[in-house]
Order: C-alpha cells, then sequence, then structure tokens
C-alpha cells in the first residue's frame, strides 16, 4: 500500500482533484462510471447483435453461399489478427494493473503495445480488403469477381483458380479447404428454373428432384457484404478503441493516472476487451465455415 | 416562510425573493448553452421538442387540410406523402420518444432521486447536443425535398426511391445515440446515486417506469442504430442486404426495424404511465393503490416490449408460426397494461380528488389510453387484423396511445411540474379550458377515424371515395378544435412566465422529494442528501392558506 | 476519506495477479489453435457449434478475467449477461421466422448445395 502514496509526476494526485460534485465518495464515483461502461458495451453488443442476427439469417437460408465463399478468406491471416487482438488485450489487461500498482512506466509501455498491436490488426486488415478489391469479391452491386471466372461457371474451375491468388498472400493457407469436394457437375438442368418469382409461391422445394444441380451459388455477395459491414464495423471499433488508448497513453505520460485514480484505463480496457470479445466471434463465423 | 417547509438545501430567510436558483445562479446565454446542470438541460430538451411538436402539429393540421374533400384540396399526392413521413419521423423521433424522459425526466428524476444531478452530466449535454444534430439532418431533409417513405423507412421502397431518404434516416440514428445516452445515463443514476433511504421501494413510480423506459433505450435503440446504417449503406453503396434483387431479404428489414421500433412504443408510453402514478396519488390526496405491482408492471412491460415486434408484420410475409407466437405474447402485453389501470382507479376510490389541470389530463388519459389499449386487441388478433392492417383503425388506435395516452401525460406532467420548472402558477381556468378542447377535438378527430378504418378507409392516402366524406370532414374540424386547444394552452403557458403568481414549493400536495426543494428549485437541488419518506404518504402534508400551497408536517433532520 | 478508500480497494480495486493474467492469454491461445484445428475435421452440423462453444469459453475467460467481470460487482455480470440474453432472443426469432420458409426456398434462387 505504501506505493500508492507516492504518486508521481503530480504532486496531489490523491482522488480528491477527480471527484464531481455531485458524488459523496471516489468509490461512489468509480463504481458510477464503471456501470455507465458496462451499460455502454451492452449498446455495443446489441448494435453487433444485428448484424449477427443479419448473419444467422442468411445462412440458415443459403449455407452453400458460406460455405462457397468463405473460401474466399484467409484463414491463417484470419488467426493471425486473432493473435494480434487476443495479446494486445493481454497488455491492455497489464497496462489497467500496472495503473493499480502505481507502475507508470510499466503503464506506459504496456499501452504503446497495446497500440501498436491495433496497428498490426489494422495493417493485417488492409492486406485482406486490398486482395478482395482486386478480385472484386466485393458487396452487392459491386460484387464481381475476376474476369476468367466469369466465362464459365464451372466449379472445378473455379476451384482451382483459387489458391493461385490465395497463395500470394499466404502459403500457408490449408489448401484441403480449397479443394472442397464440390461435386464438379457440367450437366445441367433441364428445368428452367423459376429464379424471379416472389419466395413462398413456388412449390415445395424437393431436393431430390433436383439433386444435380451443383452450380457456383447464386448471390455470394450477400456473404461478401456480410463480411465486409462486420469487418469494417469491427475496424472502426478498433481506431476508436486506438484513438482511446492513444488518449490515455497521452495523460499517463504526463502523469495523470495512479493507484488512487485509474478510472479512465479500467474503461478505455474494457471497451478494448470488447472490441476483442467480439473479434473472438467473428473469426470462427467468417474464416471457419465447414 | 417557504425554507421552512423545504429541504436544508433551501435554507434562506424569509427574504427568499432573490433566493439562488438554477435559473438564475449564472446568466447570459452561454451559460444556457454549456450548462452541465440537468434542470437547465432539461429545460433545453423541452424547448426543443416542443418546436418539434409545433412543427409535426404542423404537418399534421396540412394533412388534415387536405384531408377534408376527396380530390385535391391544397397538395399533390407527392406532397401529401412526404408531410405525412415527416409527420411522423417528426413526432416520433424528435417529439415522443425523448419528450417525456430527456425534457420532463432530466429536470425532474434527480430531485425527486435526491441527487444533485444525474451521473453523466457531460454526458448529458452530449445527449441534447446529439439531439440538436439529429434534428438539424431531420429538418435538412426537408429543405433537400423530403423523403416520401413514411417513418418507417420501408425497404425496398426506401432503397430506391430517389428523395432524400438518407438524410432523414441519418438524423434518426443520431437522435437515436441521443436516446440511449439519456437511458443509460438515467439507469446508472438510479442504481447509484440515490442517497441514503431511497430504498428501491421509496423510489417514486415516476422513477420506476423511467428505469423501465432506460432499459428500453439502452436494449432496443442499438438495434435501430444499425438498421439505419444498414440502410444508408445500402443506398449509398449497394450493399444489398434489404434488395431482393441482390439476394437480400426486405422482411429481414422489417424485422430489424420493429425489434426497435415496437419496444420504441414502450419508451414512448412507460414515462407517461409513470407520470399517471404521480398524478393520480396527488390529487386524489391519497397513497398509491398497489405500489409494488404499479412498479413492477413497468419493468414487466419494458421486457415483454421486447418480445412483440413481430405483431407489425402479420402481413408482411412473416411466417404463420410466428404470427401465432407475437399474437399469443402481444395479448399478454395486456396485462400488465391493465394492473396499472385498476391500481389508478383504486386509487382514486374514496380518495378527496381535486379537479386541477394535471388531473383533467390525467383522467383523460384513463379515458382515451383504455379505448386506444382495447382497440390494440383488435389489431392482436391474427383474424381481425388482416382486415384492420394499414387502414385508419390502425392509424386512430396509435393516436390514442402516443398521443392520448402520451402525450396527454406529457402535458399533465408539464402543467403538474410547470411550477416547480418555472416558479409561476398558470391561469388554472384557461388551463382547464385548454384540456377541454383537446380532449373533444382529439376524440373529434380519431373516434372518427376507428369508424372509417373499420370501414377500409387505407391510411396514408391522399384521396378517397366520396361514401368517407362526412367522417373525414368531422375528423379535421377536430383537428382544428385541437389546435385551438394547443394554442390556448401555449399562450397561457408563456403568460405565466411574466405574469404568473409565484409559486409556493408544494402546490399540489405532493408527498415526492422534488415538492421539498423550492420553487424553482437551487442550483445543486440538496446541499445535504434529504431525508427520505414514503413518496405517497399524503398524511404528511397540510394546506397552508398562509402561502397557498401546501407544507410538510414532518421537518426533514439534517 | 483516503482511509476509507483504502479499505474498499481491497475488496472493489481488484488487482488481477500476473500469472492469472498470463494464464488466460495462454489458454486463448490455446483454443484459438484448436477451434482452427477442428475445422480439418467434418463434424457436419457440429462443427458450427463447436466452434461457437469454443467462442463461448474463450469470451468468458476475456470477460471473468481481463474485464474483472469475476471480481466486479454481480449487477455488472447481470448487465451483461442480460444483453447477451436479448441479443440471442433477437436471433432466435428471427430465425425461427425464416427457418419457416426453408421448404418453399425458391431452387436457383440460390440452390442448395449438399455438402
Amino acid at each position: 500500500m505504501s506505493e500508492r502514496n507516492q504518486a508521481q509526476g503530480n504532486p496531489d494526485a490523491s482522488h480528491s482533484p477527480h471527484l464531481s460534485h455531485h458524488f459523496a465518495t471516489p468509490l461512489q464515483q468509480y463504481e458510477t462510471g464503471k456501470l455507465g461502461m458496462w451499460l455502454f458495451l451492452v449498446t455495443e453488443i446489441v448494435l453487433f447483435g444485428g448484424l449477427f442476427c443479419a448473419y444467422a439469417v442468411y445462412r440458415a437460408n443459403h449455407p452453400e453461399i458460406f460455405v462457397y465463399a468463405h473460401k474466399y478468406l484467409d484463414v491463417s491471416l484470419g488467426a493471425l489478427n486473432t493473435a494480434v487482438l487476443i495479446f494486445s488485450s493481454l497488455t491492455m489487461a497489464l497496462a489497467v494493473r500496472s495503473a493499480q500498482l502505481n507502475q507508470q512506466k510499466a503503464l506506459i509501455r504496456f499501452l504503446a503495445v497495446t497500440i501498436l498491436c491495433g496497428f498490426v490488426f489494422l495493417a493485417v486488415k488492409a492486406v485482406e480488403y486490398e486482395h478482395k478489391w482486386k478480385h472484386g469479391l466485393l458487396w452487392g452491386v459491386h460484387y464481381n469477381p475476376e474476369k476468367h471466372n466469369t466465362e464459365s461457371h464451372d466449379i472445378g474451375h473455379e476451384a482451382k483458380s483459387l489458391p493461385d491468388h490465395a497463395n500470394e498472400s499466404s502459403p500457408m493457407l490449408p489448401t484441403e479447404n480449397l479443394h472442397n469436394p464440390i461435386p464438379t457437375t457440367n450437366e445441367k438442368s433441364a428445368i428452367a428454373p423459376a429464379a424471379d418469382a416472389p419466395r413462398g409461391l413456388a412449390s415445395r422445394f424437393d431436393p431430390d428432384l433436383y439433386e444435380h444441380i451443383r452450380d457456383v451459388p447464386k448471390n455470394v455477395q450477400i456473404f461478401f457484404g456480410i463480411y465486409f459491414v462486420m469487418t469494417g464495423l469491427h475496424a472502426l471499433h478498433v481506431i476508436i478503441g486506438m484513438g482511446l488508448i492513444g488518449w490515455i497513453l497521452r495523460r499517463s505520460i504526463q502523469g495523470h493516472f495512479s493507484a488512487a485514480y485509474f478510472t479512465p484505463v479500467d474503461l478505455t480496457g474494457l471497451y478494448w476487451h470488447l472490441v476483442d470479445l467480439i473479434w473472438i466471434y467473428l473469426f470462427p463465423l467468417l474464416y471457419l465455415i465447414h | 416562510m417557504i425554507a421552512s417547509t423545504t429541504s436544508p438545501s433551501t435554507i434562506s430567510p424569509a427574504t427568499n425573493e432573490r433566493a439562488d436558483n438554477y435559473l438564475t445562479h449564472k446568466t447570459g446565454i452561454l451559460s444556457w448553452l454549456v450548462t452541465l446542470d440537468h434542470k437547465r438541460i432539461g429545460v433545453l430538451y423541452l424547448i426543443s421538442i416542443l418546436f418539434a411538436f409545433f412543427l409535426g402539429g404542423v404537418f399534421a393540421i396540412l394533412l388534415r387540410t387536405e384531408l377534408i374533400g376527396p380530390g385535391q384540396t391544397i397538395m399533390d399526392n407527392d406532397t401529401y406523402n412526404k408531410i405525412f413521413t415527416l409527420h411522423g419521423a417528426i413526432m416520433i423521433f424528435l417529439f415522443i420518444i425523448p419528450g417525456i424522459p430527456a425534457a420532463l425526466g432530466n429536470f425532474i428524476l434527480p430531485i425527486m432521486l435526491g441527487a444533485k444531478d444525474v451521473a453523466f452530466p457531460r454526458l448529458n449535454l452530449t445527449s441534447y447536443y446529439l439531439y440538436v444534430i439529429g434534428a438539424i439532418f431531420a429538418l435538412l431533409s426537408i429543405l433537400l425535398g423530403a423523403a416520401d417513405t413514411g417513418w418507417t423507412f420501408y425497404t425496398p421502397y426506401s432503397t430506391s426511391t430517389s428523395t432524400s431518404v438518407v438524410t432523414i434516416v441519418l438524423g434518426a440514428f443520431i437522435l437515436g445515440f441521443s436516446s440511449i445516452l439519456t437511458g443509460l445515463n438515467f439507469i446508472v443514476t438510479i442504481h447509484t446515486l440515490r442517497p441514503p433511504g431511497m430504498t428501491w421501494f421509496r423510489m417514486p413510480l415516476f422513477l420506476w417506469s423511467l428505469y423501465g423506459t432506460a432499459i428500453i433505450q439502452v436494449l432496443a435503440t442499438p438495434v435501430l442504430g444499425i438498421t439505419l446504417l444498414l440502410l444508408i449503406i445500402e443506398r449509398t453503396l449497394g450493399v444489398g442486404f434489404f434488395d431482393p434483387g441482390l439476394g437480400g431479404d426486405p422482411v429481414l428489414y422489417q424485422h430489424f426495424f420493429w425489434f426497435y421500433s415496437h419496444p420504441a412504443v414502450y419508451i414512448m408510453i412507460l414515462p407517461a404511465m409513470g407520470i399517471m402514478s404521480e398524478l393520480v396519488s396527488t390529487f386524489s390526496h391519497k397513497h398509491i393503490f398497489g405500489y409494488k405491482f404499479i412498479a413492477y408492471s413497468s419493468l414487466a412491460i419494458a421486457i415483454l416490449g421486447f418480445l412483440v415486434w413481430g405483431h407489425h408484420m402479420f402481413t408482411s410475409g412473416q411466417s404463420s408460426l410466428m404470427n401465432m407466437i407475437f399474437s399469443l405474447l402481444t395479448f399478454s402485453v395486456s396485462i400488465p397494461s391493465a394492473i396499472k389501470v385498476f391500481n389508478w382507479l383504486a386509487t382514486m376510490y374514496k380518495g378527496s380528488i381535486t379537479l386541477e389541470t394535471p388531473m383533467l389530463y390525467a383522467l383523460s388519459f384513463i379515458f382515451l389510453f383504455g379505448i386506444g389499449g382495447l382497440t390494440g386487441l383488435f389489431l392482436g388478433a391474427l383474424a381481425t387484423d388482416v382486415h384492420l392492417h394499414d387502414t385508419y383503425f390502425v392509424v386512430a388506435h396509435f393516436h390514442y396511445v402516443m398521443f392520448g395516452g402520451t402525450l396527454i401525460a406529457f402535458l399533465g406532467g408539464l402543467h403538474y411540474w410547470w411550477p416547480k420548472m418555472i416558479g409561476k402558477m398558470y391561469n388554472e381556468t384557461m388551463g382547464k379550458i385548454a384540456c377541454l378542447l383537446i380532449f373533444v377535438g382529439f376524440n373529434a378527430t380519431f373516434f372518427t377515424q376507428f369508424l372509417l378504418g373499420m370501414q377500409g378507409m387505407p391510411r396514408r392516402y391522399a384521396n378517397y371515395h366520396e361514401m368517407y366524406t362526412p367522417l373525414h370532414q368531422i375528423s379535421t374540424i377536430g383537428s382544428y378544435v385541437m389546435a385551438v386547444g394547443f394554442v390556448v394552452c401555449a399562450a397561457y403557458l408563456i403568460h405565466s412566465l411574466f405574469r404568473g403568481r409565484k409559486a409556493p414549493a408544494n402546490p399540489w400536495g405532493s408527498a415526492t422529494l422534488e415538492w421539498r426543494c423550492a420553487s424553482p428549485p437551487p442550483h445543486d437541488n440538496f446541499s445535504a442528501p434529504p431525508t427520505v419518506g414514503d413518496p405517497y404518504d399524503m398524511s404528511d402534508v397540510r394546506f397552508d392558506p398562509q402561502i397557498g400551497g401546501y407544507v410538510f408536517k414532518t421537518q426533514p433532520t439534517p | 476519506m483516503s482511509d476509507e478508500i483504502k479499505k474498499h480497494e481491497r475488496g472493489v480495486f481488484h488487482v488481477a495477479p500476473l500469472p492469472v493474467l498470463i494464464g488466460v492469454w495462454a489458454a486463448l491461445m490455446v483454443f484459438t489453435w484448436l477451434t482452427v484445428a477442428i475445422t480439418h475435421y467434418d463434424l457436419g452440423d457440429w462443427n458450427l457449434w463447436i466452434a461457437m462453444l469454443i467462442a463461448t469459453v474463450k469470451a468468458s475467460l476475456v470477460a471473468l478475467y481481463f474485464m474483472h467481470l469475476r471480481y466486479d460487482k454481480p449487477f455488472n455480470a447481470v448487465v451483461f449477461i442480460g444483453s447477451l440474453f436479448f441479443v440471442m432472443l433477437f436471433v432466435s426469432f428471427a430465425l425461427m421466422d425464416t427457418i419457416e420458409y426453408h421448404p418453399e426456398l425458391i431452387l436457383d434462387y440460390a440452390p442448395v448445395l449438399h455438402p
């Protein structure tokens, strides 16, 4: 406990300058801030919850789109990013611990590492985005896969073309995933599909009757729409989190934090962990579809 | 002498004419614009939402005027579509949702609780400015040609129409964040800033209802955020989540939208019910009946409100299984609502009721909300809804609940707390006349719409068959009567600002904490945590003819 | 005042022990490896559920130790879990609705692949 009394930098870094007029005790203020932050995290969870709902509905409706399209994502890059974020979560937790123990230098160091991890994460994300941009693997109206694929809808050709560009970014891509045993048949159905009819008007679908139609699924852009919106919103949160940590870093260099007052570090940490938490779900849902 | 009846915070000698209060604490326009005082933020909200209400009201009058006869009266069909969209969007996002919680709640909640401020005063001000920015975007959309989608922004029309959907949707998106921050602030305030002695079951019921409201605001509004965000990027970037042409599902949009927007109607009505509990108890001069039932029913409504969003989608292509589930759950919401109404009636039973203006609004609420709630059952039943869906029956139903419920309770609350907020009394006779005009005008306007709906008049149409003409004309005349009522109301309230009799600390005889403060309250509300007793113990107050108000018999011990 | 703070600090301002933080990190890495490794095996529908289970275990570790939820006031945990409950409610109701239509999905609207 003795080290708590030796606040560095700020000669009077006890709790009192930080106590707002409408709180009775610093403890009350601390708990208030903490509850407020948790409620804010709740709103973030529900915000992403909407996207998870869209994901669930489209995946339930059209699993084939997800099975097909996720192979364009690079599992090793996704795993790398997962590791980076988890590590940054560790350093953030260590930063909070350092603040609680009044270890100013360790606090600054851990915060800096956390920001660095954020940059690494965004860089990897940028590589992934760039790769998809190059190959026209985008959302909705902008979905325009490579031209050599549009000539033929033969799935075998499509699948073989994949490792070419996938290997550029990562030689570690598990290739057995890419040579997924999707049957490569060129037999087209003789039955004209009722493609434009509204849902619910068609007769019941009999899988046995149309078993031989196993083409590149339609509407692959749905997957990429979900992919870009989910990871994009997540990346936006990473950027906001990095901004917050940068602000905390600046204040800790100025010596604002001590064992007696570390609420902002703690709350920013909570936010950063939530960003990590969301990625923990995004990774298997987007990259690891079987 | 007033000071002797109030809490120690207002200790000021009998010469308290120039006593420090929140209005005089600091002066200058800037001291208002950057204030962190919850009371001033509440007043800022009040001014803003009343402006929004005025604007929405003007649009409503324009709509009713167009409908005074079949064929084109004052505007063409496209204009009509834009005007009803604006009327809906402004009334809902800019007036009813922030109305009671952000304006009256901001002012009253901390004082009622015995706190000095809300938990996060800066966040509170941020929330107000988010409201202003959102409102600016909404108004900007009018200049850019206005949207014509209806306030629900249903896809795929909203993603294909050429009107300025993005601007108004962006406005609603920002307003959503304002609402979230208010709710978050209230939850934390109620949890952590209760003074010693203010246990959960000593909280006035208005606080319980604001707590329930805040839960909905925090849990549901982010879904609106993501929905509108998806809508914006769908329009600007063409993502196609809700576009069937790109493999999207428009019904999913409706799930998204109503997952927020149904709970949102409880954001609108729950705080109104809280005001009702205060009004009915105060003006019956009797302890509230069934305190715990009312408190728990607020939470029950908040939770059940999340389970019924699908009843907006009975005819939208929702599966019949979900239709049945949602219909069943919809009926269950009427239970906690009915609990509240029965408890209010039981509170009035054998009470010594006085019919001041706020009580007149409270009685109107019970009558109008009763009609609004019961007609909801017709719409919640699957078979009748197929006939009534998208007719004037729906329009009448939600106006009876939203207008007859929330707005009437808002007016009741405004009149009830006006002396506390401004420190002046309004003209009681004029108040009663205005209330009568609004009540009569309201019923003329909207009861006819139940009849129109049952006869099949569809909503959102600028034109109609001649057979509907008489009822439409009664409805339009009713809306004019209402408008006169509102003008009268505005006139005497503004008059009271300048010429009103000085308000005593407790003009109505309520026992909740805010009436222990002076009127208007001092800057810090309470210098020491107030002593908290039963909020509805009416035996604690007695009328003092000398000051024209009530005084507390027990002196709070410092 | 400051004495009071110190008294509370022991209870509320919990300082996470270093070995716990490192241990949690190691466990998270192991689970990440596990969830990638398991996709190489075809377990049918179970692949998704196992991936979600692992993700939930990881998320719980982060919440309990990195976010101090284990040492926090219980109400914060109630708030957190409550939000997950509402997300589940939203997702499950929307899914129930959409699954009702599965037998009627239009052929070639997005043809069904049999894995």
